[in-house]
């Protein structure tokens, strides 16, 4: 794994916890970004269980959103999982109006992730 | 700081790059604050600039640097109103498909107006779909 710009990853048993950097997930080229790093965690690390933890992040587009999206699918495609958590309400609300609280399993905090991969 | 009464107006001109107009929404987000619309308010309004204006500059102007966005805004205490138009070829909102069901989940695309469409209490397209017309209400201020 190269220099990482827009996470952080960290291990906990054999479960990979991602971290954001950015507090504000706008810029189109950080998403790009953000969706190398993302992709490549499944695609060439084969990590299997993951935590996608939001704690960092206050704002993000439907950019962002679509590019989460493609992540899931990749992440199926491998044979993986995903957890979200550590969402604040008004991120939470975003995924709601927008229906993927159904697409993705979220969890409040990260333990609650960690306990159930 | 603007003033509480008049409607403070803003009226840009915006180039069709995605990098474009960030300085303009911390503006418009700025003088809000200042009117004293509270943070939660803002989320939302920053969410309708966000996604109005990338969709303009996307796939209204698909990012042709020969063509201008123009975004006009209203702001007071109680209103923040707002028209984004681009210069491109319209389009029928009504032909978007709805993201949001359960079949379209994982398929890209209107996601941005749904959410415009949930954070403003009224949305328009006007020209045939080259402008939108955005509108959030609060309430006035009480005097006690």
């Amino acid at each position: 794994m190269g220099v990482l710009h827009r996470i952080e990853v960290s291990e906990s048993a054999n479960i990979s916890v991602v971290r954001f950097k950015d507090q504000k997930i706008i810029d189109p080229e950080a998403i790009q970004e953000l969706g190398l790093e993302l992709f490549d965690l499944v695609e060439k690390d084969d990590r299997k269980k993951l935590v996608l933890n939001f704690s960092n992040v206050e704002f993000l587009s439907s950019a962002a959103l679509g590019k989460l999206i493609t992540f899931e699918k990749k992440v199926k495609r491998q044979g993986s999982e995903l957890i979200l958590s550590n969402i604040s309400p008004e991120i939470f609300q975003v995924f709601a109006i927008t229906n993927l609280d159904k697409l993705f399993t979220i969890k409040d905090s990260e333990a609650d992730a960690l306990a159930v991969l | 700081m603007p003033s509480n009464d008049a409607p403070h107006t803003i009226l840009r001109e915006l180039t069709s790059s995605l990098t474009a107009y960030h300085d303009l929404v911390q503006e418009i987000l700025k003088t809000l604050a200042e009117l004293g619309w509270q943070e939660g308010e803002l989320f939302g309004v920053h969410m309708a600039l966000e996604e109005s204006i990338s969709n303009a500059i996307r796939h209204g102007n698909k990012e042709d640097p020969a063509k201008l966005v123009r975004v006009e805004c209203r702001l007071s205490q109680n209103q923040f109103w707002a028209k984004v138009c681009d210069e491109g070829d319209g389009y029928n909102p009504d032909a978007v498909p709805d993201c949001c069901s359960p079949e379209n989940l994982e398929v890209p695309g209107g996601r941005g107006l749904a959410l415009i469409r949930a954070y403003m209490d009224s949305v328009e397209h006007s020209e045939c779909g080259k402008c939108l017309t955005m509108e959030k209400l609060r309430p006035a201020a009480s005097d006690c």
